[in-house]
């Protein structure tokens, strides 16, 4: 069955009691962060705390995702030997390029041949958030087949482009496109950049809807309190799915009938309407709302 | 491992558990607890401490800690991480 990938929460590596709850609140996924949350002091520390947790605490009904600190650090390869050896589902990667996921690629087959996992299992999923970055995200996506999604970074990305982040986005809306585009293209799911602002719910629903109607599968998220709103921004309303299944319905009928085309409320159906209403009837499916 | 020299790790939020290990110049495992659940927990905590410490191979140790209601696999985190500290 299809994951869902509709909210990824950043839980801070270092807190025990984040750690602990980090199931239970409700998104899709979660990111235990070994990098931004975590002082230079600490790496060693959140590393170990990090390994532990996913050894004992229950994270079954999540998709369990670790950032790593970037590669060019000293603490990457440290981070990656010590975690892909208790096997998250995932490993995020920042400021990836190409040939940088296509090294952890290696080390992950070694890894996982030593620990005797399934070839491929630990999947990734690199943060594009560089000018560089942008650029190369089709080959980014194309540098192994771990990567399952990419998250758009857009606090970094504007900082590596020299220009202000704004609630309102305009600034990223180029780098939204390219992301959203690529991801689509190549069959992986794409994330928007976290709203920074936990109280502003408004703000967070429309810069959701925004990301959606670019393209975007999902969104990250900082706090807990997002994580509602992005849902609820990402299921598919009522009248949206009635409708899908009316044209499913109809589908059936106008095969029956050997009809190649056919017609609903007056409207021609092709296949673009087709395959989005099987997409909006799957998520409702998965959502439990059909 | 052998504790070198003073190392702590850990915080004093809750669900944590602060540890200081220094070198035990008489030999042995001393542990010096404090624990919000000293009643309830306070055997099973050193006896992760101990496990912990068998598992590192650490032999010659203080350790004062002060818990705030931290979960098994926080004591072993902690600890391992202050001994890796005090190991270098």
């Amino acid at each position: 069955m299809k994951r869902l990938r509709r909210t990824m929460l950043f839980m801070p590596g270092n807190n025990p009691g984040m750690l602990q709850s980090a199931g239970i609140l409700g998104a899709d996924s979660i990111i235990l962060d070994l990098e931004d949350a975590v002082s230079l002091t600490e790496k060693d520390s959140a590393r170990i705390l990090v390994r532990e947790a996913i050894k004992n605490l229950d994270y079954s009904n999540v998709e369990l995702v670790v950032r790593v600190n970037p590669i060019t650090t000293e603490f990457a390869l440290k981070d990656i030997d010590v975690i892909a050896r208790v096997k998250p589902d995932a490993l995020m990667i920042p400021k990836a390029t190409e040939e940088e996921l296509k090294t952890i690629d290696e080390m992950l087959i070694n890894i996982e041949k030593e620990e005797g996992f399934d070839a491929g299992s630990i999947k990734l999923i690199p943060i594009v958030e560089t000018a560089y970055g942008l650029q190369n995200v089709y080959n980014i996506i194309k540098s192994c087949d771990r990567i399952v999604a990419v998250l758009l970074g857009g606090e970094d990305l504007t900082s590596d482009l020299g220009i202000k982040r704004t609630k309102e986005g305009e600034e990223i809306f180029y780098a939204r496109n390219q992301v959203a585009i690529a991801c689509r293209t190549m069959k992986v799911d794409s994330i928007d950049t976290p709203f920074t602002d936990t109280n502003d719910f408004e703000g967070l629903e429309k810069d959701t809807r925004k990301a959606k109607s670019l393209g975007f599968t999902g969104k990250a998220a900082i706090s807990p309190k997002h994580i509602d709103t992005i849902h609820s921004v990402f299921a598919p309303s009522f009248d949206e799915i009635k409708h899908a299944e009316r044209v499913l319905t109809a589908m059936e009928e106008a095969e029956k009938e050997g009809k190649g085309v056919f017609s609903l409320d007056g409207k021609m159906i092709d296949a673009p309407i087709i395959n989005r209403a099987k997409n909006t009837v799957e998520l409702a499916k998965l959502l439990s709302l059909t | 491992m052998e504790i070198n020299k003073p190392s702590k790790a850990g915080t004093m939020e809750s669900n944590d558990i602060y540890v200081m290990l220094m070198p035990n110049p008489k030999g042995g495992i001393e542990i010096n607890l404090q624990s919000i659940v000293m009643k309830q927990f306070g055997e099973e905590i050193e006896k992760v401490i101990l496990d912990t410490f068998k598992e590192l191979q650490v032999e010659n140790v203080i350790v004062n800690a002060q818990d705030k209601g931290a979960l098994n696999y926080t004591i072993k985190a902690r600890i391992e991480t202050a001994t890796k500290r005090a190991a270098e």
